[in-house]
């Protein structure tokens, strides 16, 4: 494949990401803070949040298993999780993360458990996608491209 | 999506303006170790020496720190509301207590727009509350005040 080809690809793979809420104009401006300097800055954020979501998931995991679950401990979590999950523009987590919360406020442990589900599967839905991108990214890059700026047009 | 009101400041620019053309030197404090990495890179990009700091105790050990020759001056502080231990609502009033770092302005930031906290960080001393997450808009805005850039 040329890298005019790959290019399209990848434009075309975005649009999708924001069409179905994945990502928000957040993931944005990450991508513009993108520069020589700094040529990976993208990746290296996106995989400080792996790290951290990771952490978190498997905290909240164990929590919400116990007797006599601290909701003010999962409710500190979540929270965490949501603020990293819009810093980055992980739209779909986010929300996920906020539905989250409301039920620890209730103290509803079913749930929350049920909750905890549906961020574990936005976060790898994510994952996935994303480690798509970075790879043609990866192959345009090793053709010789640059990655095309996304305008906000949509 | 971006909201209408992302910054709320107060009205008294003056001690914002710094006395020469040097990058300014921000102290960012925040838990989160993406945000820190996020407001680390748009204050560099905005032309801004970075201090980084995890929580307040180690923010307000940087900062005095500074008085006695560790560390240059720190121009501004930016720093996460909701912080465990020590908030930035906290943070901002033992800085604005202290004769020594009361003039160091200080710019709230938080993902929750709640007028009675945006208040109350205004009235203790805050320069600017802005909403997260943080944008490049937001930071050029901060570092324009804060090197009295016209227009």
């Amino acid at each position: 494949m040329e890298v005019g080809q790959m290019q399209r690809q990848w434009v075309d793979y975005m649009r999708s990401l924001f069409m179905e809420g994945f990502l928000d104009d957040q993931f944005l401006q990450l991508q513009q803070l993108q520069d020589e300097s700094n040529p990976d800055f993208v990746v290296e954020v996106v995989s400080l949040f792996y790290e951290d979501s990771e952490k978190l998931l498997n905290d909240l995991t164990k929590t919400l298993d116990t007797k006599g679950t601290d909701f003010k401990r999962v409710d500190a979590h979540v929270h965490q999780l949501k603020g990293s999950s819009s810093s980055i523009g992980a739209q779909r987590v986010k929300n996920a993360c906020i539905a989250f919360r409301n039920f620890c406020e209730e103290h509803n442990i079913e749930e929350c458990l049920r909750c905890l589900q549906q961020v574990k599967q936005e976060y790898c839905f994510l994952k996935n996608k994303l480690e798509t991108l970075f790879r043609l990214e990866q192959q345009i890059v090793a053709a010789g491209g640059s990655i095309p700026m996304m305008e906000l047009s949509f | 999506m971006g909201s209408g009101c992302a910054a709320h400041s107060s009205s008294s620019s003056s001690k914002w303006v710094m006395e020469n053309g040097d990058e300014p030197h921000v102290l960012a404090v925040d838990d989160n170790i993406i945000d820190r990495k996020l407001v680390e890179k748009l204050l560099k990009n905005s032309s801004c020496k970075v201090t980084t700091a995890e929580n307040g105790p180690r923010a307000l050990e940087f900062l005095y720190g500074t008085f006695n020759g560790t560390g240059s001056k720190v121009n501004m502080v930016i720093t996460d509301y909701c912080m465990p231990g020590m908030t930035g609502y906290e943070l901002l009033k033992k800085i604005k207590e202290s004769s020594a770092t009361k003039e160091v302005p200080v710019v709230i930031m938080s993902s929750e727009n709640i007028p009675t906290r945006i208040n109350k960080c205004l009235e203790e001393g805050a320069q600017m509350f802005i909403l997260k997450p943080l944008k490049q808009s937001d930071v050029k805005k901060l570092t324009c005040q804060l090197m009295n850039c016209k227009g």
